[in-house]
């Protein structure tokens, strides 16, 4: 009797893993990241429309690749833009206003196809799996990816929560209010 | 990489004090183990012959089957003696390896503080990388994962760590000394013969730890003044239209966001330094032979060479492989 207890307990505790699970193998390219796709110029709040792409699975909720996202968002320099998600000369990251959707296909797209006033584009310089590591911290820092699975501390000071307290934010779409003047 | 075999002096007086612990203890050990034997064979000899019972023996009344032997005073005196004689030896033996060891780690620790050159070593998950500095900056070279020694001069070692906590070991020249994030440590290495030695990661630093070697070359100073100045000139350029596209593939693709290659726009400074990358005897820190073969396989599936490794798989086509691949024979 205990040891089947013991047995089943273990086996919950080892299917509870799937947030340390490592990936090195990337997953055969989806779709090329080059192709050529045009950003509908919509007025009013509703995100860009970026089907046709679909994420992968085992990037959102894994901490190793958020891990991985965080370690890039310093080394590609993204942090000479958006600082360390409280943003800069580029948008804040950590708030729940997404100019080009907050879905992980469009965040995709955001880095790979750049956007209007700053955002340039990384597709031929990121590889694909390294872009979707870069969405899942990305969509951390707003609380966007299962608790269970974030980023446990910043290498860098911060006034912000952690990580792992942040609640989710309801993403709006909306571009920020322009301030008064 | 063997600790027994030192190249220079600092592994020397280790070596020394690893060989007088060594004499030492081994004697002691015979010694001991002989004594232990003989008078092994000894009682077994008495017991076999089952002398009489002692005639002054006496019962004690309440204990039936104790039998108290009589003391004699003599006999005690010498027995105290003599275990007071082999305590105080084995504290001396022990206070003796004291300061053999305090002498020998004074004597390491303080070796020569006037180095002939520094050299910045910067450890990464899962590479080394190696600064020569200089007074110019632009006379700086970096490489990665070959430390090039001088024989016969002091070289002031600069340790720090770019992620987590690694540590410096190359037995023939030196003990261990850890690389702490955010902390320099330094220390002062000689070798005092030509010759390759290995050295290894001694502080388990994540998946590849394992992978993690670093080559030492000593080599004469002519020779290495000589290695320095090929190091510290920029990158061949391109001669046929086959390298030219492969270094637009390497310097507009995905290469050039970790690695640089001095002469050219590619300057990403988070992975090796590739200027001279043909240079170098291994790839991947001493996982494989530097040669076109695995420097292809390295390329096209680094996670299954090195499963972990920040190296990302690139997707490229066959003909951009082909034409990077031609591209990266030229950087000699």
């Amino acid at each position: 009797m205990r040891c089947a207890l013991l047995l089943g307990v273990t086996v919950l505790l080892l299917a509870a893993c799937k947030r340390e699970e490592r990936r090195f193998e990337a997953p055969p390219p989806t779709q090329p990241v080059d192709r050529v796709r045009m950003s509908p110029l919509r007025v009013g709040g509703s995100a860009p429309n970026d089907a046709g792409l679909s994420p992968p699975p085992g990037y959102d909720e894994s901490a190793y690749a958020i891990n991985e996202g965080q370690r890039l968002f310093g080394w590609f320099n993204c942090t000479g833009c958006h600082a360390h998600g409280g943003g800069a000369i580029g948008p804040a990251l950590m708030d729940a206003r997404w100019t080009y959707g907050s879905e992980p296909e469009n965040v995709f797209d955001t880095i790979a196809q750049g956007r209007p006033n700053g955002m340039p584009s990384f597709g031929s310089k990121i590889p694909e799996q390294q872009i979707w590591q870069l969405v899942a911290y990305v969509r951390s820092l707003s609380g966007l990816t299962p608790a269970d699975a974030r980023p446990a501390r910043d290498e860098h000071v911060s006034v912000t929560p952690p990580p792992t307290l942040r609640r989710t934010e309801e993403p709006t779409g909306q571009p920020p209010e322009a301030p008064p003047p | 990489m063997n600790p027994l075999l030192p190249a220079g002096p600092q592994a020397q007086s280790i070596a020394s004090l690893f060989a007088f612990f060594l004499g030492v203890l081994s004697a002691i050990w015979v010694v001991v183990v002989t004594v232990l034997l003989i008078y092994l064979a000894r009682s077994r000899r008495t017991v076999g012959t089952s002398e009489a019972p002692e005639v002054a023996s006496s019962a004690i009344p309440d204990r039936p089957g104790h039998v108290l032997r009589p003391t004699d005073p003599v006999r005690e005196r010498r027995f105290a003696r003599s275990v007071t004689f082999f305590a105080a030896l084995t504290l001396a033996v022990l206070l003796v390896f004291l300061v053999a060891s305090v002498l020998v780690g004074h004597r390491v620790a303080t070796f020569n503080q006037q180095p002939a050159r520094v050299v910045k070593v910067t450890a990464h998950q899962w590479w080394w990388q190696l600064e020569y500095e200089d007074s110019e900056a632009s006379r700086i070279v970096i490489t990665a994962n070959e430390l090039h020694l001088p024989v016969g001069q002091p070289v002031r070692l600069e340790l720090e760590s770019a992620d987590v906590i690694h540590s410096f070991w190359v037995p023939a020249l030196h003990g261990k000394r850890d690389l702490i994030p955010g902390w320099s440590s330094s220390t002062t290495v000689q070798a005092d013969h030509p010759g390759v030695f290995w050295g290894q990661c001694a502080e388990f630093c994540g998946t590849e730890h394992a992978q993690m070697a670093l080559e030492v070359i000593a080599q004469p100073p002519s020779d290495f003044e000589q290695w320095l100045a090929s190091q510290r000139a920029p990158a061949h350029p391109p001669e046929n239209d086959t390298q030219r596209r492969g270094q637009e593939v390497f310097v507009h693709g995905a290469c050039s966001l970790c690695h640089a290659v001095r002469g050219t726009t590619a300057g990403g400074g988070v992975a090796p330094d590739l200027t001279h990358l043909k240079s170098r005897r291994h790839i991947a820190s001493g996982t494989l032979v530097n040669e076109p073969k695995s420097l292809a396989r390295w390329i096209e599936e680094p996670q299954r060479v090195k499963p972990g490794t920040h190296m990302p798989a690139v997707a490229l086509s066959p003909d951009a492989r082909n034409d990077l691949m031609a591209y990266l024979e030229t950087l000699q």
